[in-house]
């Protein structure tokens, strides 16, 4: 018996086809794992069977759950299957729940707006659920507000919304991709012990191939609108037939190969860097508060090294990234590069910070649209007494562009005609065209698509043959910090508490927080290595 | 949520004594003495001091900031050069038009600028939104006074619903008053309902684009009630702070319209007390307009924390 049918599901929003004959079906206490990239329509899937879609959109097919054609039926009674029959998750916990309501009003908001039951039950309803989410009563009574929590126990609260009313269809749209591999592990365990607990079944919407092999019973894998192939998840890792489907599982597990760091020369220095932020007064006579954001930390970069750096989200790595840039000061210690210090007196010493640069993770929000590629790419050139004019300028824009794969006819364009991979691309030429010795790159594979992200990686591995790059690589992406870095540290709550040769790192952790972070990392099936190279 | 009122209200009283001081000395470099200029260029000199010491001019800047503060604290503003009443008094009689006045434009406009604002942003790009936002540009361009004159062709002069001008006090009951502050508060309103709808309007589709809109229709509520119950007062915020601003300017700010319908408002009392010199008038006004700013400001800030917790939590 099957819960939830798609058949011949085509969708196109103001003429634009969006979706083309997609059919899928699950049955009660199933997971269906949708995965593709961005733009693949595995959203639009989900947000077809909640029939929240934009206004110009026009749908044919069937959505059948329960044997109830979705498509056949007006927007009142939509109202009424929505939150009771279909329960809805969504990626970014941070800006899912309505800031000015508590939490309890929120969840008991799914339970009386169906009139479900009345308004005491109701409330013990809401309770149970946010218990069994794991949000006890009394460290997170009904009147909390979303502010007062984190991330992940936000997120509980909405798969708390989304259950109360026990509905037989769960959609995950990317649940776990807005947060750390530790909360994504627990989040991940609730959402297969609700399935199991409520018979329910569950749509998962997911880029991600490693959480889906540890899920989904059966995968669904799209593209441009279309499902390319369809199987039960150890079938179809077994033996994937779709060209892209391997593509996908190659590009997920990608692997570089770095050329040999040389002889160890310090390049970076940090030596016991304190960074603390002022907190608010907690009444008008009590002292000024801090919060120690780096503490103590210390460690050496060396020439022609890739260094990486791991944590998960508050850990302190941004500010650390921040105080090397010489973008803020320090409160102790002191950061030295070429043994210089890169803050000082009041400001940012520039002679060190012309041979820094730094890559974002934001693709898309990173550069300004009304400037052409040209003057984007040789913005760090402020930084230099005499900036090339001329046609040494021009050369130099056309070798950056080269180098990063692009055309040096490129200069020419503006950023919108670049996709999320060209403008990383176009990133990484900002930082390279002033030749400088140390990049950071924060976060800066983060955001794109696995091919994409693959491509940036070779790119880099290319560019490390090519200049004996140096750079120091953020990441909360364990995966790739193993390929693309020769040594790691792993930073937790503002100290470094563990460090050593990257291999040896993550197939030997010693600290007990690296032994976390890497047992609660998703993993792609290896059995499956052989099916992708087949 | 006390913590933060307490603050709010410190801040308050801080800011009403900086305010006291900056007026005091801007007014006491303002040239020209009140005596001299009361008794005309021929005056004796003995004759001007006899009258600076009976205005208390012949003591020093200090004592007379001092008495001018603690003679305000205990509802005494002094005695005004001109015409030699309390000014207490004539602030009283004053601020018994102006603000209801205020009030009565503000509530109008309001009433004006919620549905429309709300309305246009439910039919973002339809006929409706055009026509809301045509009708709000008009109402931005279109100067108050001018306004003002055509309502009292049509009200006033053609139809006779209302008076052309003047008020009537409220001893003939509250109905008599605000009928006649009616016109006035129309005229005041309109400009301040399209400026508050198109706030209002740009608001709620900041916040219909919020992620937990989304959430709230995948919990099955329609879009009316998902506009109601989660993006009404997340949109407040931008326009409490619009609807402080504009009572601050309603309150003085009403001087021509009460020139149009010959109102005798503070703004007309500030005018004529500049023209005369009448410093202690004008000293007086623009102290009680500061404190009436400052207690909106604060009265808006208890209402950010009502509205949004976020802020109650933050010290």
């Amino acid at each position: 018996m099957t819960l939830l049918e798609i058949n011949h599901l085509s969708l196109s929003i103001g003429g634009v086809a969006i979706l083309m004959d997609v059919s899928l079906s699950i049955a009660p206490g199933e997971i269906v794992a949708v995965t593709g990239e961005s733009g693949s329509g595995k959203s639009m899937t989900a947000f077809s069977v909640m029939q929240l879609l934009p206004n110009l959109a026009h749908v044919s097919g069937q959505i059948r759950l329960d044997g109830t054609d979705l498509l056949a039926l007006d927007e009142d009674t939509m109202c009424g299957v929505r939150g009771r029959q279909i329960g809805m998750v969504f990626q970014e916990p941070m800006t899912a729940l309505n800031p000015v309501k508590t939490i309890g009003d929120q969840v008991m908001e799914t339970i009386l707006i169906h009139k479900a039951m009345p308004r005491p039950e109701a409330e013990t309803r809401a309770r149970d659920v946010l218990d069994r989410v794991g949000l006890p009563a009394d460290q997170f009574p009904l009147s909390r507000y979303p502010h007062e929590l984190s991330g992940g126990q936000r997120q509980r609260v909405v798969i708390a919304m989304a259950i109360a009313l026990r509905p037989k269809l769960l959609i995950a749209d990317e649940p776990t991709t807005a947060l750390d591999v530790t909360t994504q592990a627990q989040i991940l365990e609730l959402l297969k012990g609700l399935v199991r607990e409520f018979d329910m079944g569950l749509l998962m919407i997911t880029h991600d191939l490693a959480v889906v092999s540890d899920m989904a019973n059966r995968i669904v894998v799209m593209r441009h609108g279309e499902v390319v192939e369809t199987g039960p998840t150890s079938d179809l890792f077994a033996n994937m037939q779709h060209p892209y489907t391997r593509m996908l599982f190659e590009a997920s597990g990608h692997q570089v190969q770095l050329p040999a760091p040389p002889a160890p020369q310090p390049l970076l220095e940090v030596r016991d860097a304190i960074r603390d932020y002022r907190v608010p007064r907690t009444g008008l006579f009590q002292p000024q508060g801090h919060h120690r954001a780096v503490k103590q930390v210390s460690f050496t970069l060396n020439r022609g090294e890739r260094l990486g750096l791991v944590g998960e989200s508050g850990c302190g790595k941004s500010t650390l990234t921040r105080a090397i840039l010489g973008l803020e000061p320090l409160q102790g210690g002191e950061i030295l590069l070429d043994g210089e210090p890169v803050f000082a007196g009041h400001r940012p010493n520039l002679d060190v910070r012309r041979k820094m640069q730094v890559v974002f993770q934001d693709p898309f929000g990173s550069f300004n649209p009304r400037h052409k590629v040209d003057r984007l790419i040789t913005e760090p050139f402020h930084l230099l007494d005499a900036p090339p004019t001329g046609p040494a300028r021009e050369q130099a824009i056309g070798e950056a562009l080269t180098a990063v794969g692009l055309n040096p006819g490129d200069a020419a364009k503006y950023i919108h005609e670049f996709s999320g991979g060209q403008r990383q691309r176009i990133a990484i030429a900002r930082a390279l065209i002033i030749k400088p010795k140390l990049i950071l790159f924060d976060e800066a594979v983060s955001a794109l698509d696995v091919s994409v992200r693959a491509q940036i990686l070779d790119l880099l591995a290319d560019l490390c043959r090519a200049y004996q790059l140096t750079y120091l690589f953020i990441s909360h992406d364990l995966s790739v910090v193993r390929t693309v870095t020769d040594r790691v540290l792993v930073m937790k709550a503002g100290e470094i508490v563990e460090q050593g040769a990257t291999e040896a790192v993550f197939s030997a952790p010693h600290h007990p927080y690296t032994q976390s972070l890497i047992a609660a990392a998703p993993v792609l099936p290896s059995v499956t290595q052989k099916g992708a190279s087949a | 949520m006390l913590r933060y009122s307490l603050k709010r209200l410190l801040s308050l009283l801080i800011s009403l004594a900086v305010a006291s001081l900056v007026i005091f000395l801007v007014i006491e470099v303002a040239p020209g003495d009140p005596a001299s200029y009361m008794l005309g260029m021929n005056a004796q000199p003995d004759t001007v001091a006899a009258l600076r010491a009976e205005l208390g001019l012949d003591v020093s800047k200090t004592d007379r900031y001092l008495a001018w503060v603690t003679g305000m604290l205990q509802g005494d503003f002094g005695t005004s050069y001109t015409y030699r009443t309390p000014v207490s008094q004539m602030i009283a009689v004053r601020l018994w038009v102006s603000l209801p006045l205020a009030l009565y434009a503000l509530t109008l406009s309001t009433l004006i600028a919620f549905p429309a604002g709300i309305y246009a942003a439910a039919r973002r790009g339809q006929a409706g939104d055009v026509a809301v936002m045509g009708a709000t540009q008009l109402g931005v361009a279109i100067p108050n006074f001018w306004f003002a004159m055509m309502l009292v062709l049509i009200f006033a002069i053609n139809l006779r619903w209302f008076g052309a001008g003047g008020f009537a006090g409220w001893e003939d009951g509250l109905l008599t008053g605000l009928h006649s502050l009616t016109l006035p508060a129309i005229a005041l309103a309109l400009p301040q309902a399209a400026i508050l709808a198109r706030v209002m309007r740009s608001a709620l589709l900041d916040i219909l684009g919020e992620d937990f809109m989304r959430t709230a229709r995948a919990k099955g509520l329609t879009r009316r009630q998902t506009l109601w119950r989660h993006g009404l007062r997340n949109a407040l915020i931008p326009v409490l702070t619009i609807i402080g601003l504009q009572f601050s300017f309603l309150l003085a700010g009403a001087i021509i319209i009460e020139q149009v319908f010959y109102l005798p408002g503070l703004g007309r009392l500030v005018f004529q007390a500049i023209s005369s010199r009448d410093l202690i008038v004008v000293e007086s006004v623009v102290m009680l307009l500061v404190f009436a700013v400052i207690t909106v400001n604060f009265l808006v800030d208890l209402a950010y924390a009502a509205v949004d917790p976020r802020l109650r939590s933050r010290t």
